[in-house]
């Protein structure tokens, strides 16, 4: 007898009862990106002040960057002309024993965060695959494939916090990347853990040429955390100063054992997703010039010009330094690299193999013909 | 056997008792947890349940959640925060459920496990154990057989070892756990309750990982074997005496670092090569292992390494695996195809 043929009013047992574990309201995001710049809030000069200096620095890395590619001393570059307001005050609010989590657009971040700006490129010149020592200034390399980053800064922070270390780590992500398996795997865990970790998801408005509209149809990306269980933000990725408090409060919240938190900045790629990319294809430039006008460093600017913050000397000292930043890209990238073919069997294991040094040997033996060839010619 | 041997963690005595691989391999956690609190196992259901398998059983009761550790179901998180935890000095040891479960782990494993010490120049390894449960034979239905070395040896970066015998579950896990390298420990799910008279108090020292072991000399022909086929090689030898044959069987308890001495040693002594595995030939490592056999051995064999393998398809149906495995039949007819008197060269064969 099916439940359908029960005869007579049955009527089935209440449920068990089960509640949502708490109110979801509190995590969710603010309807309007938060601002900070131009409301005549409270903020500290001197923090301003860093903001501004390190956002030149940003821009002016950025254009070197991109003229080197056009020289071709660099294969790739993916520019944040235009999101150093994120990439500034994610390096500026984490603590030295912090750790960050760049994606592949995050170079100016980990130079930021003070990782030497010829080694940042590493990845993208090409020359190794990273280029600098991730312990030194807790910056794990640069990571290409999408959203990968994620799950490793969760499991950093929850081995740190097992550790009893008030350490935090920060991950940063891009719109498009939120659709990966991993970013919801991370999140997750992070939630499940209460894993000290942010997670900042640039929203450039692109993922190569797709729009937010075709990534997801959530109402903000920030709107996601509510479903981990975990606090979504949502602020202007172009106010360096509110970047810089929203990201300050999440990390101080994950280093006091609060939890993780998911920050979405509202930003934009200026200019196109690298230089092997026509950007005209999928946008209008009126899009473009709109975001122009929002500009980080115009923002910046203003307030500090409204405040008196900015005299010559402030400019120019912000301008030397990216000058000098620059010229020092410029002229160590022009030198060629040295390069030895036998470091390719370098570190694949922590002891070498027989079958790798039997390939090294044969490496070695076409190196020695080749340069006996040369020295015969 | 003594019935007295109760593990009372002495170390003397070296009292033996038959325990199952699956005994062993807890007791390799259990003992370098105990020696080294950075050894952390994370996982579905390794907690409290103690693992699909048992595998993990009481490691959680003994070190604690956060030492073993329940996960949310996902693979490629579990493996993305062990890189984590290993980047911050963690030595995690992963498991994953059954070996087609690893596959959406494989972006992590592949993109960053086997790479991030060559990426850094070695400024971050990874001393990832990476347990897969793998290969057929208990009757599992789809996604619980497969037999996925293949995929792992191809991945530069990745030991990857599978243990025959309940001691080298001990010792090679042992060194899995101690290996400065992310190391794919393939556990053969049809030897998780093979018995061996072995002592938990004092365990064979640990196998280096690389070194393939001679289970059984002989003269007639090397059987080249890892995992859950040395149990069928080991088998074959035997009913071959019938026919004359003394069968040579090599264990290679590691595909990757491949141990070319031991093979190729053993080769030359007879002359004659059959590999035995359970995962497709066409692709598989038989081809790679042989290939190296041929390179390595070409002037001392009497005819070519053969490979006794599953069918090239997805994993069958429990009712229909036994027609997929290789067992004694087919490994023996192979032997017999290796043609004793060298009739390769007849008719101009060569
Ligand atoms: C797993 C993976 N799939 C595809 C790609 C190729 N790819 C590189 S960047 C990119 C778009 C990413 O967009 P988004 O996450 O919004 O970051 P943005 O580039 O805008 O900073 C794609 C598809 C990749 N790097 N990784």
């Amino acid at each position: 007898m099916t439940v359908l043929e029960q005869p007579g009013d049955w009527r089935p047992a209440p449920p068990p009862s089960w509640r949502p574990r708490t109110d979801a309201t509190p995590l969710l995001p603010d309807e309007e990106p938060y601002r900070l710049l131009g409301t005549g809030a409270q903020l500290d000069p001197e923090l301003l002040r860093e903001l501004y200096a390190q956002l030149i620095r940003g821009r002016r890395y950025n254009q070197q960057a991109t003229a080197l590619t056009k020289q071709g001393r660099l294969a790739v570059y993916p520019s944040s002309v235009g999101q150093e307001a994120c990439q500034v005050a994610a390096a500026l609010a984490l603590a030295d024993r912090d750790w960050l989590f760049p994606s592949y657009r995050d170079t100016f971040a980990a130079v930021a965060r003070g990782v030497d700006s010829v080694q940042a490129l590493s990845l993208l010149r090409g020359d190794w695959h990273s280029g600098y020592d991730p312990h030194q200034h807790r910056v794990a390399p640069l990571c290409t494939p999408l959203a990968t980053q994620l799950p490793h800064a969760v499991g950093l922070a929850h081995a740190a916090r097992l550790a009893g270390d008030d350490v935090v780590a920060l991950a940063l992500v891009g719109d498009g990347g939120t659709s990966e398996g991993d970013f919801h795997e991370a999140l997750n865990f992070a939630a499940v853990w209460q894993a000290p970790v942010v997670f900042l998801v640039q929203n450039n408005g692109f993922a190569i040429s797709v729009p937010l509209a075709k990534q997801t149809a959530a109402p903000s990306l920030a709107h996601k955390a509510v479903g981990y269980g975990m606090p979504g933000r949502l602020v202007d990725g172009n106010d360096a100063a509110a970047v810089h408090e929203v990201l300050t409060g999440a990390i101080d919240r994950a280093r006091r054992g609060g939890g993780p938190t998911l920050v979405e900045a509202v930003t934009y790629r200026i200019e196109a997703h690298t230089n092997a990319d026509d950007a005209t294809r999928y946008r209008a430039d009126a899009e473009v010039a709109a975001w122009r006008e929002h500009d980080p460093i115009t923002l910046l600017e203003r307030e500090l010009t409204s405040r008196e913050l900015l005299d010559d000397d402030v400019i120019r000292t912000a301008r030397d330094a990216a000058e000098r930043l620059a010229a020092d890209l410029r002229d160590r990238m022009n030198e060629n690299p040295e390069l030895d073919p036998m470091s390719l069997f370098d570190h694949v294991y922590a002891q070498q193999t027989s079958q790798l040094r039997e390939q090294a040997a044969q490496l070695q033996a076409e190196l020695d013909a080749e340069g006996a060839e040369g020295e015969e010619r | 056997m003594s019935t007295a041997a109760v593990d009372t963690g002495t170390g003397t005595g070296a009292a033996r008792k038959p325990a199952t691989m699956a005994q062993a391999l807890t007791r390799a956690m259990r003992d370098a947890m105990a020696e080294d609190g950075r050894v952390h196992v994370l996982g579905e259901d390794v907690g409290t349940l103690g693992g699909v398998f048992r595998v993990t059983d009481g490691l959680a009761k003994e070190f604690g959640d956060d030492r073993c550790t329940d996960t949310p179901l996902a693979e490629a998180g579990i493996l993305g925060a062990a890189v984590g935890m290993a980047m911050y000095g963690l030595r995690p040891v992963v498991e994953m459920q059954f070996d087609a479960f690893a596959y959406p782990a494989f972006e992590q494993l592949i993109s960053h496990v086997s790479r991030m010490r060559n990426r850094t120049r070695g400024a971050l390894p990874l001393p990832i154990t990476i347990r897969v449960p793998y290969g057929g034979g208990i009757g599992g239905v789809e996604h619980h057989s497969d037999s996925s070395e293949a995929y792992y040896m191809a991945t530069p970066g990745l030991h990857v070892v599978a243990p025959a015998t309940v001691a080298d579950a001990y010792g090679l896990l042992r060194a899995a756990i101690a290996s400065d390298d992310p190391v794919i420990f393939l556990e053969p799910k049809r030897l998780y309750w093979s018995k061996a008279d072995w002592s938990a108090q004092a365990p064979e020292p640990v196998a280096p990982i690389g070194r393939a072991a001679v289970r059984r000399t002989g003269t007639s022909a090397t059987l080249v074997t890892y995992g859950p086929s040395v149990p069928v090689c080991l088998e074959t030898a035997e009913a071959g005496r019938s026919e004359g044959w003394d069968l040579e069987v090599v264990d290679l308890r590691s595909l990757v670092p491949f141990d070319d001495e031991t093979v190729c040693a053993s080769v030359r002594r007879t002359g004659r090569a059959v590999v035995v595995h359970e995962s497709g030939g066409f692709g598989g490592p038989g081809g790679e292992i042989a290939a190296r056999i041929s390179e390595r051995c070409f002037h001392y064999l009497e005819a070519p390494v053969l490979r006794v393998a599953g069918f090239d398809i997805p994993y069958p149906p429990p009712m229909l695996e036994r027609h997929h495995l290789p067992g004694v039949d087919r490994v023996l007819d192979a032997v017999g195809r290796l043609q004793w008197e060298s009739q390769w060269t007849e008719g101009g064969g060569r």
